[in-house]
């Protein structure tokens, strides 16, 4: 920056530069002094029992929603409800009554993930939290 | 084949190339992760300031009137008030109309002989349409992402979401699965908007003649960063709270990389690129549009007067001041004078 020139309108360049600087620093200044580590899940005594998942671990972290979709589709469109995993074991597709019979404990399993990712998944507008308590 | 955008399209592979090949095969994942978005972030905001300052170094002496309406005139006139504003407030809203809405792109017009050789003037929004679907789709893509780096994450980010993902593109066969998780448009308009801007560049001729590398590398870049997002929501799935993590530790000055597939480091290095880019290149029309001269000064020329300042300081001599000095001369002369001589003044 060339010392000796005069920079114009001062005043309105400066300004908007420091809303500029302010606005794209947001994600700074919005979190300083606050640490966010990943949530913590905790798993019932079931699903510790169960040690598997219906798919290892990794890709149930990355992908459980879309194998929900291909669940609901087959249950819903053709009428068949018994899912096999790559080792041969089966599993009756259902949110209710397979996915939350071990993850019962919903706030503290789906929703602490859901929750730090921003994500709002529409399953919980028909599937109750836990079906085996409402009995 | 034109070498103005294979020369930018090579560039990009490239970049793919050092950053998928660096991370996967050479496990750079700190400097992949934690010193270039570092770095890059740095240059981007000060480059940008150090932009803006040295194009604030330039004076703008006189107002420049486009003509596009009518300047203030006799009262019985009636002034365009926003196409040539007078006041500042009819500036503040042209300003507003071109930043917000690209006023000036949709003024666009067509010339063409229609019918035989009658000349016309055609309605061309082409343009204007995929700029501003561009524009918002990307706009609104930056902002969703910035819930990688609240928490917890604003309200009015998680209403954005919603909105963004308010039609429920649902489709499932043995092969493919989108719907979940919910498709989100702007993306989807992000890249479709961004193939349409680049179609333009290649296939018309007289865009095509004016596109140069510096056009065509942008265009690239951000459809591979579009390219690379929409691959890693919808399909090549990622650990989004491991990345969340990272993206918050980056935020909070405390970086972990972490060991996730290349496709998130391609994503983030193409950003970090675009951000180191951005001072240098013709992005910089973001800061630029604030500063425009056409657009941000009132046309008060008539009402006031602007005085250069690099004008030299030349002495002048008015003809009130010579005939003072020579007005007995003159008389003597027979020349004829606008004061006469005084008795007492003489």
């Amino acid at each position: 920056m060339a010392n000796h020139k005069k920079m114009y309108d001062k005043r309105e360049v400066v300004a908007g530069l420091v809303i500029f600087v302010l606005i794209i620093t947001f994600p700074f200044w919005y979190n300083l002094g606050k640490a966010a580590p990943a949530p913590e899940l905790e798993l019932t005594p079931t699903a510790k029992a169960a040690k598997t998942c219906v798919l290892p671990k990794e890709e149930m972290k990355a992908g459980h929603m879309q194998l929900l979709d291909i669940w609901r589709e087959k249950v819903v469109r053709e009428g068949n409800r018994i899912y096999v995993n790559k080792s041969g074991k089966e599993f009756t597709m259902s949110l209710s009554n397979t996915c939350l019979d071990c993850h019962s404990n919903k706030d503290k399993f789906c929703d602490r993930c859901h929750d730090y990712a921003s994500v709002s998944p529409y399953c919980w507008d028909c599937h109750v939290d836990n079906p085996k308590e409402e009995k | 084949m034109n070498s103005k955008y294979m020369f930018s399209l090579v560039m990009v592979i490239l970049l793919f190339l050092i950053a998928y090949i660096g991370v996967e095969v050479a496990g750079l994942y700190r400097l992949f992760g934690i010193f270039i978005p570092y770095l890059a972030a740095f240059v981007f905001v000060v480059g940008f300031v150090y932009r803006v300052v040295y194009w604030a170094q330039s004076p703008v002496p006189f107002r420049i009137p486009t003509t596009c309406g009518q300047q203030r005139s006799l009262p019985w006139i009636r002034p365009a008030s926003l196409d040539n504003p007078s006041e500042n407030s009819g500036v503040v809203i042209r300003m507003f109309l071109e930043i917000v809405f690209f006023r000036s792109l949709f003024r666009n017009l067509r010339f063409n002989f229609n019918k035989g050789q009658k000349f016309s003037y055609e309605w061309e929004k082409w343009l204007w349409l995929g700029s501003i679907l561009f524009h918002w789709s990307f706009f609104t893509v930056v902002i969703r992402h910035l819930r990688f780096f609240t928490e917890p994450v604003p309200l009015c980010l998680q209403w954005l979401e919603k909105a963004d993902s308010f039609l429920r593109l649902e489709f499932v066969t043995d092969f493919v699965q989108i719907g979940l998780p919910g498709i989100f448009m702007s993306g989807l308009v992000l890249l479709a908007a961004l193939i349409y801007l680049l179609l333009r560049r290649m296939w018309i001729p007289q865009v095509n003649y004016v596109s140069f590398a510096a056009d065509f590398f942008p265009l690239f870049l951000i459809i591979g960063i579009a390219v690379s997002g929409i691959l890693m929501r919808y399909f090549a799935k990622t650990d989004i709270v491991g990345i969340k993590e990272f993206t918050m530790g980056l935020v909070t000055f405390h970086p972990k990389a972490p060991e996730v597939s290349g496709i998130f480091y391609v994503h983030l290095f193409f950003v970090s690129v675009l951000l180191a880019y951005f001072p240098f290149s013709k992005l910089m029309h973001f800061g630029g549009v604030f500063l425009s001269p056409t657009r941000n000064l009132a046309n008060n020329s008539r009402a006031e007067r602007h005085v250069n300042p690099w004008n030299y300081p030349v002495k002048i001599h008015t003809y009130e001041a010579y005939e003072d000095e020579f007005r007995e001369k003159m008389i003597e002369a027979g020349l004829p004078v606008e004061k006469e001589l005084t008795t007492n003044g003489g």
